[in-house]
């Protein structure tokens, strides 16, 4: 994927990526200490199983506080990365600096690193209390300090009263909390989390999700989540790493993954996105023409980085596709740049909060649009069989070379 | 015995019923006339507790006894330890070569006649010039038990989550104190179960005691049968009926441990 440009795995840069023409949002709290060297740095790491590469010279740096999401599909290497950070895995090539020293080699209980797992690994002979103080004990505490640091840790994850009883006797979500109390436990420098969520349903999961920003917020401490969920690792993540084929895509914000996708590939990933292929016509003040195949001629913002292929890809969100019955509203700007496809509504699929609308184009494309359900009585609702505009700004439009 | 149906038809009672029968008549008299208060052991001549103590009295009968019950006490024991560390090496350490075959001789034993197991021991005691006795006995029977220990115990091994023992080494633990903290405690009673099970097999071997044993320590199984082929008494009959008791209890207390390790493993495995 990555033979024409460099890309962000190749240059491993302690300083933020540029923003990508996107004003750069607020971001949790981020100590603004020494920030030369990074909390953990990953160099060109290789882990081979027999001729596979899992993961392969990946290089990353996270920053002390972050909330670090890896997201990719299954089987691009993340748990595996993970594995290594835990210390469960040993990396073939490269190096692991957590805080400068190299911790590629170290066993597993003499990292200052904890992971929680993915079916929560609680040990089923030991109460709850038992359970999260299993590191405590380990780690030589005396008794009263145990008891009172295991107090703190299950008021704070809002199991008390549950200290007694046995991992069996738990529900989904209190296993989860014990598992993660115990993780917590003994201040790791850097949490680990495999799919902590993957169990859960999904009203509890998105709860816990919220509860678990809130808890890294707190705790000031740094997470590295490992998930497939792109909804999950965009809700909790600060910064979000896309994994394929053992590489990193893009490592970005959510806002910039989404709206600035490095390839065609994340565009798709991360999200819904209806895409154009087409050629590069002409350029001028900032805006391309690109001709296309399903959408007749596209006008688009040129990007920030200069286009050098003339096969494109557009691409535009759904939620950037707004439906008219007779086209955009006339006092936009530059009204005579804005896109606008005729075609039929197909489908129409309300989903509560937004309705989501596949509009057959008249050249025989789809195109979809989703729109948020603003009103309750909703007198500009679509239905299927009608003759529609959907219209776009060519700011709302991405051009993706591969 | 499982029926499809809910209900016991006419049928599937008869069947259970000869089932049970065939299986269990036979023990069935030799209990009944374990109380026999004749001298003949084929006429009824009432209740009578005087063969077991005609047992609690013959000086030769209970030194079998007390051999055979100290040789499966050690060989269970011995047994144990070795099968469960066997069983630990094969699901828990990292594939190795010639893993396969390894695991296969494990077993061997398990369908091996019990008379070519004997057999090739005696041989090899001979060539070692060991006197036989208490201690070859314990020995052969160690080799005899070990497979079956080191089944129950794999078996339980296999259904624990592995990633139980990384949260234990996650968690501050090395991986021997892992082991020791985490995988022991619940896989304990499969081990006992296992125990057990190599303490029964003992104590009721006849071909490999017979093979194996020297002058003098004869165990239980082997003095039963030689006196059997003088002509039964009786007293045969109430030591029978002691053994089947002891072992009932034994493989009650045994299934009691597996279903234990099994409600453990189930909040074990993963959700």
């Amino acid at each position: 994927m990555a033979e024409e440009l460099p890309n962000v795995e190749a240059a491993p840069a302690p300083k933020p990526e540029p923003p990508v023409a996107i004003a750069p949002e607020a971001v949790v709290t981020e100590p603004a200490v020494a920030a030369d060297m990074p909390l953990l740095r990953i160099e060109a790491v290789v882990k081979k199983f027999g001729i596979f590469r899992a993961v392969d010279r990946l290089s990353l740096d996270i920053k002390a506080g972050e909330f670090f999401a890896l997201l990719g599909p299954s089987g691009c290497g993340k748990t595996t990365l993970l594995r290594m950070l835990a210390g469960f895995e040993t990396p073939d090539e490269g190096r692991i600096l957590l805080d400068g020293k190299d911790i590629a080699q170290v066993l597993p209980h003499q990292r200052p690193v904890n992971m929680m797992f993915q079916n929560y690994a609680l040990f089923p002979h030991l109460s709850v209390h038992d359970n999260i103080a299993f590191g405590l004990k380990r780690a030589g505490m005396a008794r009263s300090e145990i008891d009172s640091r295991v107090a703190e840790l299950v008021a704070l994850v809002k199991l008390d009263g549950l200290g007694k009883r046995k991992p069996d006797q738990l529900s989904g979500g209190q296993k989860q909390r014990v598992a993660l109390a115990r993780s917590l436990a003994r201040r790791p420098k850097v949490l680990l989390l495999d799919e902590p969520l993957a169990a859960l349903d999904k009203k509890l999961r998105e709860s816990t999700q919220l509860e678990l920003m809130e808890l890294q917020r707190r705790l000031g401490m740094t997470f590295i989540i490992v998930t497939h969920d792109q909804e999950e690792a965009m809700t909790v993540a600060s910064r979000i790493g896309v994994m394929d084929a053992g590489r990193l895509d893009q490592v970005a914000t959510p806002r910039e993954l989404y709206e600035a996708p490095a390839s065609r590939w994340i565009a798709e990933f991360v999200g819904d996105i209806n895409i154009f292929e087409g050629q590069v016509e002409s350029r001028e003040a900032g805006r391309l023409a690109i001709s296309t195949r399903d959408a007749g001629t596209v006008i688009v913002a040129e990007p920030r980085a200069p286009i050098t292929r003339t096969v494109v890809s557009v691409a535009i969100r759904p939620e950037k596709v707004k439906l008219s019955r007779r086209g955009p509203v006339s006092d936009a700007v530059n009204a005579h740049a804005i896109n606008r496809l005729e075609g039929t509504v197909t489908d129409v699929g309300y989903l509560g909060g937004l309705t989501v609308y596949k509009v057959k184009l008249d050249t025989g494309a789809v195109v979809r649009s989703s729109m948020a359900n603003t009103a309750r009585l909703d007198i500009d609702a679509y239905s299927a069989g009608q003759r529609v505009v959907a219209w776009f700004t060519p700011d709302d439009c991405l051009v993706l070379e591969q | 015995m499982a029926s499809a149906t809910n209900k016991f038809s006419g049928f599937n009672l008869f069947s259970l019923a000869l089932g049970l029968a065939f299986l269990y008549l036979p023990i069935v008299i030799l209990v009944i006339y374990s109380f026999n208060a004749s001298r003949l052991v084929t006429v009824w001549g009432g209740w009578s507790l005087r063969w077991y103590s005609e047992f609690f009295n013959d000086r030769a009968m209970l030194d079998a006894a007390w051999m055979s019950f100290r040789v499966a006490a050690t060989s269970a024991t011995l047994a144990t330890l070795l099968g469960t560390l066997a069983a630990v090496a094969l699901s828990r350490g990292r594939r190795f070569k010639g893993r396969a075959l390894f695991s296969g001789m494990l077993y061997a034993p398990l369908v091996m006649p019990e008379v070519i197991t004997g057999l090739s021991l005696l041989l090899l005691f001979v060539a070692l010039d060991a006197e036989r006795g208490f201690r070859t006995v314990t020995v052969a029977h160690t080799t005899l038990t070990m497979c079956f220990v080191a089944v129950v115990v794999q078996s339980r091994l296999g259904s624990l989550d592995s990633s139980l023992e990384e949260a234990a080494m996650d968690l501050g633990c090395d991986p021997a104190r892992a082991f020791l903290a985490v995988t022991l405690p619940l896989i304990l009673p499969a081990i006992v179960a296992g125990w057990m099970l190599a303490f029964t097999l003992s104590l009721d071997d006849l071909v490999i005691a017979s093979f194996t044993t020297g002058p003098g320590s004869a165990t239980l199984p082997i003095r039963i049968y030689s006196e059997v082929r003088l002509g039964v008494k009786p007293e045969i009959n109430a030591i029978c009926t002691l053994i089947v008791g002891l072992i009932a209890l034994l493989i009650i207390a045994a299934s009691f441990a597996a279903k234990l390790s099994n409600a453990r493993g189930d909040s074990a495995a993963p959700l």
